[in-house]
């Protein structure tokens, strides 16, 4: 099943065809509106006829979420705001938010990347579709409330929070997608449990979830504790929202809508591009944007890109799921980390939750790791030498996967925070 | 044959273990034996109680990782000895202890003893053939 099969489904040669004009169209667009992307085309010497194909995009230069603070708030919105009817924002760890704006037709464009989201997690127009990501500001619940009512489904707004009201409305109300953070699913699992629900008492198909990384060994976790398929959704308010990347029913990698954003993979050091199936940086150009187009944007995440035909029929390419941002990136003793990669770790030894703290710091000028795990029931033993080995595991097992050493802390369970939002997994108290 | 035991995982912090005894005492369930083996970083709390399913049920409400096990309640002859005495049977039969802890009360001018022993079974018959009382969790209620 498809949203919009002309589109989804179109053959590489006539979706290059299309990215070619849409390219020119926004190109055209933002020399036209936007001072900031003029003048660095002009001090290139570069003027919008000289993208002759798509290749030619390789030519422009980068766009960053320093140029969107550099031109708070809304310096780089390519059209007047008048014709804005939306504004969203990020929150800012440093300083400003970075402020987006959408025209009437962006909202809809939005909600129709969203539908076709909704669409490959089996929604249809009868669905209950559970909109568990926070309203407001985030992209995430908005987002997901326009393409599910574009849908025509049952949208039911809970946003996050208030997880046993929650419960209670998907059970009554028969929710069959759920859409939300990762670990607000599994706080949703673990809020099940308390409560004494069942997950056989609820009609959960399909959970469609991002806004964060996660691995497969959570996909995993999630699936089987609430019965669903997970699926993982991709986006950043920069370039739209949710919806600019999602997987299918394969599961095997997220489908890019190739008819709104041209993906590139670059290394993030060197800035080269890099081929199908290497890993790195992620960055998209928006090609069917009024409000707020983007060219090259470095969205910071890292990925690689697959353009193998995919069994679902669409042909739109796919990038592998997250595998992290650089900004969360840990450099720790000179060893790149991401936290994803000790979760996995974490998961593999199949002993614990995957509720882990990481904490950084400078001991005598010496980078120290000191990861925290939660006790589950599962993981408990009445013996402290078999306690002693499942520490002794973990560590070892991320020295095999990382190179460092760390020490690993077993702490009593709900002693790490739980979020309803994006989980913090990291405190480094390095930069204290 | 056995008596049940109940494991509490704790963090090496203030105010956990008293955490447990106000969550039993809210309860009413009395604890006969305990026990703490602890470590720099966290400890296992070891208790016998008179009403184990409770106890389990209201530690776990209070968001304690908790189990049962299985372990033995030894008469031993309260003087100079008297453990030693079931510790030779045992060794002699090849078992070997895990951890043992003793009870808060006595039966007359016996202590008792609870043991964690690798192999039960064994640990029992080796036990009775050496004429060691053992105790059954309704005997130990009544003390
Ligand atoms: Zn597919």
């Amino acid at each position: 099943m498809y949203w919009n099969k002309t589109r989804e489904c179109m053959s590489r040669e006539e979706l290059r065809f299309h990215q070619f004009q849409k390219l020119k169209d926004t190109i055209d667009r933002v020399y036209h509106n936007v001072e900031s992307y003029r003048h660095k085309m002009q001090q290139r010497g570069i003027i919008p006829e000289d993208i002759k194909s798509l290749e030619d995009l390789k030519v422009l230069p980068f766009t960053t979420k320093q140029d969107l603070r550099d031109n708070y708030p809304t310096g780089l919105f390519a059209s007047p705001l008048s014709e804005i009817i939306r504004i969203h924002a990020s929150s800012g760890t440093t300083g400003k938010p970075t402020v987006v704006g959408y025209t009437r037709r962006d909202i809809s464009n939005w909600a129709e990347l969203v539908a076709r989201c909704l669409v490959m997690g089996g929604g249809r127009r009868d669905s209950v579709v559970q909109v568990s990501y926070g309203y407001g500001l985030f992209t995430g619940g908005l987002g997901f409330h326009y393409g599910a009512e574009k849908l025509g489904a049952v949208v039911i707004p809970t946003s996050g929070g208030n997880t046993r009201r929650q419960v209670m409305l998907m059970k009554d109300l028969k929710t069959e997608i759920l859409a939300c953070t990762p670990s607000y699913a599994l706080y949703i699992a673990e809020t099940l449990e308390e409560m004494g629900i069942d997950r056989n008492e609820l009609h959960l198909k399909t959970g469609i979830f991002g806004a964060e990384p996660w691995t497969e060994n959570m996909r995993k976790e999630i699936q089987e504790k609430l019965g669903i398929k997970a699926l993982d959704i991709y986006g950043l308010s920069e370039v739209i929202g949710p919806g600019v990347a999602c997987e299918c029913g394969e599961q095997k990698g997220l489908h890019i809508f190739e008819d709104y954003f041209i993906p590139e993979i670059i290394d993030p050091v060197t800035e080269e591009p890099l081929p199908p199936g290497e890993k790195g940086e992620l960055v998209i150009t928006t090609i069917d944007k009024e409000g707020l187009p983007v060219i090259r944007y470095r969205t910071r995440d890292i990925t690689s890109i697959n353009y193998e035909p995919c069994a679902c029929g669409r042909t739109h390419a796919r990038i592998e799921k997250l595998l992290g941002r650089t900004d969360d990136m840990l450099i720790i003793r000179g060893v790149n980390v991401f936290p994803s990669q000790i979760e996995s770790v974490l998961m593999a030894a199949g002993e614990t939750e995957p509720h882990y703290l990481l904490i950084v710091d400078r001991v005598d000028n010496l980078d120290s790791l000191e990861v925290w795990v939660e006790v589950s029931e599962k993981l408990f033993a009445d013996e402290v030498r078999k306690l002693e080995d499942v520490r002794k595991k973990i560590a070892s097992d991320i020295y095999t996967t990382l190179g460092i050493n760390v020490n690993v802390r077993l702490v009593e369970p709900h002693t790490i925070e739980r979020s309803e939002g994006k989980a913090k997994r990291v405190i480094d108290k390095r930069k204290m | 044959m056995f008596v049940k035991q109940i494991s509490v995982f704790l963090e090496n912090k203030p105010g956990r273990l008293s955490e447990v005894t106000r969550v039993l005492s809210e309860k009413n369930i009395d604890i006969s034996a305990i026990s703490i083996a602890d470590t720099t970083q966290f400890g296992i709390l070891r208790m016998i109680v008179n009403k184990p399913e409770e106890a389990v049920a209201a530690i776990k409400e209070a968001g304690f990782p908790v189990s049962t096990t299985d372990v033995l309640a030894v008469e031993v002859a309260d003087r100079p000895g008297g453990l030693n005495h079931a510790l030779q049977v045992l060794r002699q039969a090849d078992v070997s202890v895990e951890y043992l802890y003793s009870f808060i009360k006595r039966n007359e001018d016996k202590a008792l003893i609870l043991f964690r022993v690798e192999d039960p079974q064994k640990a029992v018959k080796a036990l009775e053939a050496a004429g060691i009382k053992l105790y059954e969790s309704n005997e130990i209620a009544s003390l």
